[in-house]
């Protein structure tokens, strides 16, 4: 598989890096390279959040994605600011509740999902993030989507077990939108 | 696993039971493993009221023969500098890590490269070295600090390991040495940890006032470092056989400038990479060797130009050096390595 090279951004507190996460534990379950790096620093607090995720046959180079092949946007500021960046062919999955844009590039593929208030209609309120990943597996493939669950499982901690299933319907949610 | 985490665990699997440390972004996760995991194998984790008092317990500790080490991130380095320079004059080892952010002063919190004079130059007053480690990835972050405190205990002198921002944020897979692998240590007689009546008592000191003393003290410890000039240095060489334009570069860096040599190689540029893996020892035989080959050098680093010093000695004059950068915690990127690299096989030609 080609390089994989996905860019998740948002507000903090919206699972950005969780999620980013999750997309990274599924490239190593399917045993390719991986790597994840969360911006840091004040963003934690409320700002806006970002990570970038390289899924790869080959070792990673820069793990820092500037021209992604995919993007989650969950909010205007992460859309205006990286829509442009994804390259041609390219993926960009929207929270259409919190961003209320359309894109007029035709060269990439935009997916506008109401995520937000998806989530908070089928009682997975704070799982818009999952949601999207899963719209985001169904487009570009990243892993398989049984990575994917082997993912959840790994990354939702042993004291939150319960939080496992919501997870699971969030990324079939996402993938049947 | 998060490079900082990987760092510590790898630390703790090297025998390393005493750490102490001081919060600074972005290294913080080493101590908050560390927090967690050191008292539940018996170790000390100690967050120490300043930097300054955390490098002076590491002093006391590798006094006593223990594998200790602290960690912190470029302003923290600056204030640990007094205590580095001590432990060199008493000749200890121990682990130092440095999660380099943008300086000078408090500077900024994102990855830099801006601490490579401090670290091969001037640690710390003084005529001295410390020997210096570069990993790339977080396996190598794992490895190295295996080795550090090897190399450490083998020379009795502080090891650093120069990381940046970039690579202790991220994630990578990681797979560690078998938990019971055996921690290689060597004998410690010099040690003052009770004589027990059954030898002379051991004095660990810097101090010495008398200055021919000092300065044989200081030779002694000079031919030691001619050794590991000698034997120590490493490098990574990355299509560095037939390329006509090397790129120098170590770190989180190195990652950004092999993917721009790579791109460089698809459109025809025979492009190669040397990356230092000890900053210090520098591993001058391996660009000297290059420089009998390539037309021209280019050093890319995350900061405004420190360790092209060390290419220019190594090439001395016989080819071209250029210097690529950024700095403050800026990031260069895979795009502007490569024009660089394209501007200067246009030129060639």
């Amino acid at each position: 598989m080609a390089l994989q090279n996905i860019l998740l951004a948002g507000f903090g507190g919206q699972g950005i890096l969780f999620a980013g996460k999750v997309a990274a534990y599924a490239g190593l379950m399917d045993g390719k390279e991986v790597s994840w790096l969360p911006s840091y620093g004040p963003e934690m607090r409320g700002g806006t959040a970002n990570c970038s995720v390289c899924i790869s046959d080959e070792p990673i180079g820069s793990p820092l994605v500037l021209a992604p092949g995919a993007l989650l946007a969950m909010n205007i500021q992460s859309y205006d600011k990286f829509i442009d960046a994804v390259i041609p062919g390219g993926v960009a999955v929207i929270d259409s509740t919190l961003v209320d844009k359309k894109c007029s590039r035709t060269d990439i593929t935009c997916v506008y999902v109401p995520a937000t208030a998806l989530a908070n209609e089928k009682d997975l309120a704070g799982l818009a993030n999952i949601i999207l990943l899963g719209t985001l597996l169904k487009h570009t493939g990243f892993a398989a989507e049984a990575a994917v669950e082997k993912a959840l499982s790994k990354c939702v901690p042993p004291k939150k077990q319960h939080l496992l299933e919501p997870n699971m319907r969030a990324i079939r949610l996402g993938m049947d939108y | 696993m998060k490079g900082n985490e990987a760092l510590a665990e790898a630390a703790i699997r090297s025998g390393c039971r005493h750490f102490f440390g001081y919060p600074i972004t972005p290294q913080t996760e080493v101590a908050a493993y560390m927090a967690k995991r050191m008292p539940k194998i018996g170790g000390t984790y100690l967050q120490a009221e300043s930097e300054i008092a955390a490098i002076n317990m590491v002093y006391g500790a590798a006094s006593a023969g223990v594998r200790a080490m602290t960690s912190s991130s470029s302003p923290g380095i600056s204030l640990k500098s007094e205590g580095i320079s001590y432990i060199a004059g008493a000749d200890l080892p121990c682990l130092i890590i440095n999660v380099q952010r943008g300086g000078p002063g408090l500077g900024g919190i994102q990855p830099s490269q801006a601490d490579y004079w401090q670290a091969t130059r001037a640690t710390g007053h003084g005529d001295f070295h410390v020997l210096v480690f570069a990993p790339s990835t977080i396996q190598e972050m794992v490895d190295l600090v295996g080795m550090a405190f090897e190399k450490a205990d083998a020379y009795r002198m502080p090891a650093m390991i120069l990381a940046d921002g970039m690579l202790g944020q991220m994630m990578e897979p990681v797979s560690f040495p078998e938990e019971a692998a055996e921690v290689k240590t060597v004998a410690k007689p010099w040690a003052t940890n009770g004589h027990e009546g059954k030898r002379a008592h051991n004095i660990v000191n810097s101090l010495y006032l008398k200055p021919d003393q000092l300065e044989k003290t200081i030779i002694d410890r000079f031919q030691r470092y001619e050794t590991i000039k000698a034997t120590e240095a490493r490098a990574e060489e990355y299509l560095v056989e037939d390329a006509e334009i090397v790129l120098v570069a170590y770190g989180a860096t190195a990652r950004i400038v092999k993917s721009a040599v790579n791109t460089a190689r698809e459109m025809g540029i025979r492009a190669g990479m040397i990356r230092p893996i000890t900053l210090w020892p520098y591993p001058v035989k391996n660009i000297q060797k290059a420089a009998e080959t390539a037309k021209h050098f280019l050093c890319v680093e995350m900061s405004m130009g420190q360790m092209v010093d060390d290419v220019r000695l190594a090439v001395n004059g016989k080819r071209p050096v250029d210097f690529f950068g950024h700095t403050g915690g800026v990031i260069p990127a895979p795009g502007e390595v490569l024009e660089k690299i394209k501007a200067i096989a246009g030129g060639a030609k």
